[in-house]
């Protein structure tokens, strides 16, 4: 279709949330930014090929996705290169406040392979439904499914290895135990 | 049938967490808007010379002379 002035509003309106899903991707804002900018060049260079009355940010995501995956597999060779650069980049935090919570939580999802962490940005943040993520991802339903609970089952084991035992009334508690016990 | 569903620890809690801590860091960059550099390139990629430009980046160049 044309691309039309609410065409062209509409992709607007999707500009914050393909940044945050490159952001939760690729784990670098700048990085995250090109993602999106080419995104937007290739969605407006191929806009007829939408089809009009259907998922439009659904599409959009399409586009980042397989972006960032051909990117990534650039990219791995540079990892093996200079690991100590690229871990060095996957470290960009929102400052200021910066909770030690987020960081670790920011470290896990970087450990997920990709099919899983791809899988729980667009269904678990992005609030797409299975069946638009499994169509993002070029997969089955269940596919999408299994890859969701597999990532959720790797955070809280990432997270909080032993499960229950970190949800104590209190950690200040448990240090206090430890440190007695010492 | 008396089937309990056991997930490895997995519990209610646990999950409830982590898909809260997801949807913060995801929603702290949506809060964000939309940058400038993003606005323009939209408002000014509305031609098609613009678009085939664009579709340019995807195949080795080549140069058809220009004008």
């Amino acid at each position: 279709m044309p691309l039309t002035d609410s065409l062209r509003d509409d992709i607007l309106a999707s500009v914050p949330s393909l940044r945050a899903f490159a952001i939760s991707l690729s784990g670098n804002g700048d990085r995250a930014d090109d993602l999106v900018q080419e995104t937007l060049l290739r969605a407006i260079a191929n806009i007829d090929s939408f089809q009009p009355g259907s998922n439009l940010p659904a599409w959009l995501f399409t586009i980042l996705r397989n972006l960032f995956r051909s990117d990534y597999r650039k990219r791995r060779r540079e990892v093996e290169d200079a690991e100590g650069n690229y871990a060095k980049t996957l470290k960009t935090q929102p400052a200021q406040n910066a909770h030690l919570e987020f960081e670790e939580f920011r470290q896990a999802l970087d450990k997920l392979p990709q099919d899983q962490r791809e899988a729980l940005i667009l269904v678990g943040a992005s609030g797409f439904s299975y069946e638009d993520a499994a169509a993002i991802c070029g997969c089955a339903v269940g596919t999408i499914k299994s890859r969701v609970n597999r990532a959720r089952s790797k955070l809280s084991a990432l997270l909080y290895v032993d499960g229950a035992e970190d949800f104590g009334p209190d950690n200040t508690v448990r240090a206090v135990i430890g440190g007695n016990g010492g | 049938m008396k089937e309990v569903k056991k997930q490895g620890g997995l519990n209610a809690e646990i999950q409830s967490r982590i898909g809260h801590q997801l949807r913060a860091m995801y929603d702290d960059v949506v809060r964000q808007g939309v940058p400038d550099r993003f606005a323009e390139l939209i408002r000014k990629l509305d031609g098609p010379e613009a678009a085939t430009a664009a579709q340019g980046g995807g195949e080795p160049d080549k140069n058809n002379g220009g004008s």
